[in-house]
């Protein structure tokens, strides 16, 4: 087992990238994730990569676009702001299903918004953020060692199935250290007959593409890629249940909100209350059926978050409404507390699953 | 020890991440599960700086602090604004060089070191931080004292080994320290 | 005997320019280009958004298509992923001097080992004619329908002599396709470019001054002299930069 070392959340991911096999980061720097772009600066020219910060978010995601069009592992990472920016170039990656993997280290919006941690991003990166009918898998860590493990599962996910990948994290994971044990296992190689490597006079010219006039043709190349998300959604589903075998209530969280939501959970426990948690791991896709089995257990869910009840929406819609779905929640950097998720679970089992 | 909540506050450049990091590498050597999560930011340059450490036996929840177990107060502001927050039965460590009022609680610990004096006496200026820490593992972790050169050696970066002894000499003045 | 053919990486399919509209020659350059030097097999090129955006359909190499004004940096992406591979972009006036300036600029300031290739028409031909930032102080567009003012709206960029103030870039060269003398000296600062990136030297651009009759509302002819009268008189044709002919004179 490799050893336990203490990282940040931030270098975590940049460790694992490269473990990964990942050797371009294009970047540009904010708060609260530079130590991504420190990191990839410091170790890529050691190791033959390249590091390049670039000019703009923009022109970082489009760099991107050109190692991924070339068929290689490469990244890039941001915050809420420059996630925005890089919105037309994360639609283009989709739009000609090129591999790559970008690192959302959230902090409070809209505008300019503030550095602290915030999952008010769930909207835009769950339903794709750019232009155009398309999803991003988006994977959600919620420890240092996620942070690294599902960087693996990104960069692997995302050759798998042609298509960028998202890690939604927030500030709280970026800043925060924990033990990590670094053990990336052997990356599948996903054969790539569509990179531009040069023709070699050897094969006709390959195209890296979005751009289809002919409106049937682009509705096909739509129904294609949704074939393919609709596998993924069959598949790639991940999710955490935590005390979940006897609970009448079921608490929803991700990220740095299901850490706080465990200390509230055992506090209810501690005073008899059955609740439960279900972490989603990915985002897109939502795991809707663990939740819609739950409602059949179940008489409320709550939906903690640090945002305006983004996350409540696909919750309902998983459960269609089945039970009552109560927000939980801080905004603009603040976290919400485990006594905060404590009371709400107090007044949940108080009121029964009783609709308001 | 089932879960220590610490909570370690002061101005930027005290020393108070490292003096966490120190903590959280402790806890790691004796196998224990950790976590640290800094304040971060533009508060950090000059402004109150803090930081989480949580050292427990089983997985580690919400990283953030807010009702610590071990509040370590190294300047006035922060004395003020966490002493509210610390556990009943809890303990306050204090630079009594630093903060001039005396706690208002009475259900809690209350170790006041002159650690900003003890610094400049020794010749170990700008280790307040370990000379706090020093009287921590006394009073509260004596188990991590047994890891301390490791931990010091994970710690302080290779460029500064030298640092190292400077930082042992005020862990053990901190440890020697009554009061 | 063959006197002229179709260069081997351009491929024979019909382009969708208008009459007169000289991305044609320019495309012919470019292929006998990549031609006399051999290096289809490894050259890669980059689209831009504006009329050549289907050039990926013409260019017998590898190629890809870009966001608008994003092709210097898609092309630096590429070129870092592979070195060995020869990457060129092909950009028009609003493509590379308006919507991808900063690209551009910092492509060049980096001096990014790749070959860009500026079609200047001085106005947005593929949305129908609008003022570009290329287009002259007085021209009427449909976007600047009283002519260009330039207290309103500001004066045309003159990108070669913007980018010759850089450390940066390896070769400037602005030329013409407006007669057969501009076309040969365009030809020869093409391959430049080229050699430039196979021999390591780095960013070199060529603006090219080509001709819109289609949106310029003329005749294709007229539009060749309007190159002449008004085109080249406030973008004058010449290099702005080689830097490994600057050192060699040293």
């Amino acid at each position: 087992m490799a050893e336990r070392v203490l990282m940040k959340g931030n270098e975590a991911i940049a460790e694992a990238a490269i473990q990964a096999g990942c050797r371009h980061y294009f970047g540009y720097p904010i708060t609260p994730q530079t130590e991504i772009a420190a990191y990839m600066a410091k170790r890529m020219p050691k190791i033959g990569g390249c590091f390049l910060q670039a000019e703009s978010e923009i022109a970082a995601i489009n760099m991107v676009y050109g190692v991924a069009s070339a068929g290689q592992r490469v990244m890039t990472s941001s915050s809420s702001p420059g996630i925005s920016l890089k919105g037309e170039g994360i639609s283009y990656l989709a739009g000609s299903d090129l591999p790559a993997l970008i690192v959302n280290v959230q902090r409070g919006g809209p505008g300019l918004g503030g550095i602290q941690p915030s999952q008010s991003d769930y909207f835009q990166s769950t339903r794709g953020g750019g232009h155009g009918d398309y999803r991003l898998i988006v994977l959600a860590p919620a420890s240092v060692q996620e942070m690294a493990s599902l960087t693996v599962t990104g960069f692997d996910l995302a050759d798998k199935y042609r298509m960028p990948a998202m890690i939604l994290a927030d500030g709280t994971m970026g800043q925060m250290m924990e033990p990590v044990a670094l053990e990336v296992p052997e990356q599948t190689v996903y054969e790539k007959p569509w990179a531009l490597t040069g023709t070699r006079m050897q094969r006709r010219h390959n195209i890296v593409n979005s751009l289809y006039l002919q409106p049937e043709e682009l509705e096909r190349t739509n129904l294609e890629r949704f074939e393919r998300y609709k596998t993924i959604e069959q598949n790639e589903t991940r999710y955490d249940a935590y005390r979940m075998e006897d609970a009448e209530i079921c608490v929803v969280a991700y990220g740095i909100a299901a850490r706080v939501s465990k200390n509230a959970i055992d506090a209810a426990r501690a005073k008899g209350i059955r609740a439960g948690l279900i972490r989603p791991i990915t985002l897109w896709p939502f795991p809707s059926a663990p939740l819609k089995a739950a409602a059949e257990q179940v008489h409320t869910f709550l939906s903690v978050e640090l945002s305006m009840g983004q996350m409540i929406e696909d919750i309902e819609l998983s459960i269609r409404c089945k039970r009552p779905v109560q927000l939980v929640n801080r905004v603009g950097g603040m976290i919400p507390s485990p006594e905060q998720v404590l009371a709400a679970i107090e007044k949940a089992a108080k009121e029964g699953g009783a609709r308001s | 020890m089932s879960t220590k909540n610490i909570l370690i506050a002061g101005f930027g450049g005290q020393g108070v991440l490292f003096a966490g990091k120190f903590l959280a590498y402790a806890g790691l050597l004796l196998d224990q599960q950790v976590s640290w999560l800094p304040s971060y930011g533009p508060e950090m340059r000059g402004g109150t700086a803090n930081c989480s450490v949580i050292l427990s036996d089983t997985a580690v929840g919400s990283p953030i602090v807010s009702a610590p177990d071990v509040l370590i107060a190294m300047n006035l502001p922060s004395f003020q604004k966490y002493q509210p927050a610390v556990q009943p039965g809890g303990v306050i460590l204090m630079d009594s060089t630093l903060i001039g009022e005396a706690p208002s609680r009475s259900d809690v610990t209350v170790y006041a070191v002159p650690a900003t004096q003890m610094a400049s006496d020794a010749g170990l200026t700008s280790l307040s931080n370990m000379i706090l820490v020093g009287k921590l593992l006394r009073e509260c972790l004596p188990a991590l004292d047994t890891v301390r050169d490791d931990a010091l050696r994970k710690v302080v970066p290779p460029k500064k080994a030298h640092l190292i002894e400077a930082n042992q000499r005020a862990i053990a003045l901190g440890s020697a320290f009554e009061g | 005997m063959i006197v002229a053919s179709r260069p081997h990486a351009l491929l024979d399919v019909p382009t969708h320019y208008c009459p007169g509209c000289t991305h044609g020659i320019i495309h012919r350059l470019v292929a006998e280009a990549i031609d006399k030097l051999g290096i289809e097999g490894s050259t890669i090129g980059v689209a831009p958004v504006g009329c050549a955006v289907l050039a990926y359909d013409y260019f017998a190499c590898d190629m890809v298509e870009a966001a608008h004004g994003r092709a210097p940096a898609v092309a630096t992406g590429l070129k870092r992923a592979n070195p060995e591979n020869i990457v060129f972009t092909y950009q028009g006036d609003g493509d590379l001097a308006s919507i991808g300036t900063a690209e551009t600029v910092h492509a060049a300031t980096r001096n990014e080992n790749i070959t860009i290739i500026f079609v200047n028409n001085a106005i947005y031909g593929m949305t129908g004619g609008q003022m570009a930032p290329t287009s002259l102080p007085g021209q009427v567009t449909q976007t600047s329908p009283y002519g260009r003012d330039v207290k309103h709206c500001g004066y045309p960029v003159r990108i070669c002599e913007m980018l010759s103030e850089l450390e940066g870039p390896e070769y400037l060269a602005r030329v013409a396709v407006n007669n057969v003398k501009n076309v040969k000296a365009a030809g020869r600062a093409i391959e430049k470019a080229f050699k430039n990136q196979i021999e390591g030297k780095g960013f070199s651009l060529v603006e090219v001054i080509s001709a819109c009759p289609t949106n310029w509302g003329m005749t294709p002819e007229n539009a060749l002299k309007w190159i002449d009268d008004n085109m080249i008189p406030y973008y004058p044709l010449g290099v702005y930069k080689d830097r490994s002919a600057k050192e060699a004179e040293q």
